[in-house]
């Protein structure tokens, strides 16, 4: 991946920059520059809290090559109590116990790694939050 | 604008073409359909084609494909839109002649997807999802729809058997369709069983890796009468986009882009789900078609998976879905899948799809979807 690629989006994928529209208040993750739902052009930015719920999750069996020596592992929709939705692993749990509503909390962990040399991709990852 | 109409269709046998080349499969599909239609020369042509660049090392393909079926100078359009590549090519076909450009016009649709590796593939299929926020977390295509899958089952009740049954169902079809990748007969048992890809989805619930192409040539309805075989004619046309992650969608459980696409040709026909004949849909993975279908209005929503178990979408049922096999069974080399469906409809409406011919068929729609929803496009023809 060019360098370029992967460090334009740090402020998303490490610290979870979102945007709310100033003029309906909807929330994107990532920021977006227009919204899609009111066509309001002005946002503010804010770092989501990193609790959510899963609203859909499968488990990955059958990679792609960069994850091929990852699987299987978890993956689902998860709602952040912030409003946007978004895509991550859900790992440190077995597989039966990951459910549609169940609480979790995105840490910072390494998504992958391009060889000996090349560029490792930090974002986030979802655990289940301790109530 | 004027009305246009199908006046040839051609698609080879698909499967893994090792000896062939992304041109020689569009070439000999393309020439098919302009023998069936009996013309020599095209006015304009239009290519469907995802990832030629990814799969198969080659861009262009406007230029490539116009070239090498020996159209000089005339223009010729490559159409992107993922895995509704070849739909809106025909799409854009039939705008081109309603407009009045052109006369004679082809659409067709190619992808050669066996040059690379299937890691490779999965690669270059995701790219028809968002790559920055879905694909970077390890998502694949089985597995966006696997998440579809799961959402629908906890809404609605739809069970791992009424998934298999839309692959059992597919399958048989196929069997009757000489040019299908895979026409075997497969079992409930046998889905249930195959190996696991993204859960609840099985191998034997994904649609394969395919080399194939399909073409169509269009003219304007009022000149069927000059050509030697029966015209179809194309009596609606919608296109809509969706976002391209799935998780900026509020239901999860339904395919807006294809109930938009669906809207606009039913108005432009004049038609409704209940004077559909038949329907072809984007059977990507079986949780697909049974969205899809409750999607285009054919069944409520959470209906469509007791449909697909009850044999409503069989080809004796209420509305036969995939006649020809689907994805599923025919094949789904990704940018052909939207032409090979105009294919078996304008081969259906003329009576010529032997065993699997669906009787009186009058009227039929086509549904070709790209990535996980984010474009549909939807055909309705007609028997003139």
């Amino acid at each position: 991946m060019p360098p370029a690629r992967s460090w334009r989006t740090y402020p998303q994928g490490y610290m979870l920059e979102a945007a709310r529209c100033k003029k309906c208040g909807k929330t994107f993750f990532p920021p977006r520059l227009v919204c899609n739902k009111c066509q309001g052009r002005e946002f503010e930015r804010f770092n989501m809290q990193r609790t959510g719920k899963v609203v859909t999750h499968t488990v990955i069996r059958t990679p792609s090559d960069e994850f091929s020596g990852e699987a299987p592992f978890a993956v689902g929709v998860i709602e952040m109590d912030d409003g946007p939705r978004l895509t991550s692993q859900i790992v440190d749990v077995s597989f039966d116990e990951v459910k549609i509503g169940m609480p979790v909390k995105l840490e910072f962990r390494r998504l992958s790694s391009e060889g000996d040399a090349g560029i490792i991709n930090y974002g986030h990852k979802a655990v289940p939050a301790r109530t | 604008m004027r009305d246009v109409a199908v006046i040839g269709v051609g698609m080879q046998k698909w499967g893994e073409l090792w000896a062939k080349s992304t041109r020689d499969i569009f070439v000999e599909s393309a020439l098919l359909a302009m023998d069936d239609a009996g013309v020599d020369t095209l006015g304009a042509m239009y290519v469907g084609s995802m990832a030629p660049g990814l799969f198969a090392d080659q861009e262009h393909l406007g230029s490539v494909m116009a070239d090498y079926l020996g159209q000089k100078l005339i223009p010729s359009t490559r159409v992107e839109s993922a895995c509704a590549s070849g739909g809106l090519a025909f799409r854009l076909a039939c705008m081109d002649v309603a407009s009045g450009m052109h006369d004679v016009v082809l659409a067709g649709g190619v992808e050669k997807m066996t040059d690379i590796g299937g890691g490779d593939a999965t690669h270059a299929l995701a790219s028809a999802a968002d790559m920055k926020w879905e694909a970077v977390h390890g998502v694949t295509f089985p597995g966006l729809y696997a998440m579809m899958a799961v959402a629908h089952m906890a809404k609605y009740g739809t069970t791992r058997e009424q998934l298999a049954h839309v692959a059992v169902k597919n399958h048989y079809n196929g069997s009757m369709n000489s040019r299908a990748q895979f026409p075997m007969k497969i079992t409930v048992e046998g889905v249930i069983n195959s190996v696991k890809v993204a859960d609840p989805l099985n191998i034997l619930d994904c649609s394969p890796i395919t080399d194939g192409a399909a073409a169509a040539i269009v003219v304007p309805a009022d000149m069927v009468k000059d050509f030697k075989k029966a015209g179809v004619k194309v009596i609606g046309t919608g296109h809509a986009t969706d976002t391209i992650a799935l998780h900026d969608r509020e239901d999860l459980t339904t395919l807006a882009a294809v109930s938009a696409s669906a809207e606009q040709a039913y108005k432009m026909s004049g038609k409704g789900p209940r004077d559909l004949d038949f329907v072809e849909v984007h059977d990507c993975f079986t949780i697909a078609e049974i969205i899809v279908s409750e999607s285009l209005g054919l069944f409520e929503r959470g209906k469509g998976g007791p449909a697909a178990e009850a044999g409503d979408t069989g080809l004796e049922g209420r509305t036969p879905i995939n006649p020809s096999g689907g994805l599923k069974s025919k094949g789904h080399p990704v940018g052909a899948t939207g032409v090979a469906q105009i294919v078996e409809i304008t081969e259906q409406l003329r009576g010529e799809a032997g065993k699997r011919q669906i009787k009186n068929a009058r009227v039929a729609l086509a549904q070709n979807m790209g990535g996980s929803g984010g474009s549909s496009v939807v055909h309705i023809l007609e028997v003139m």
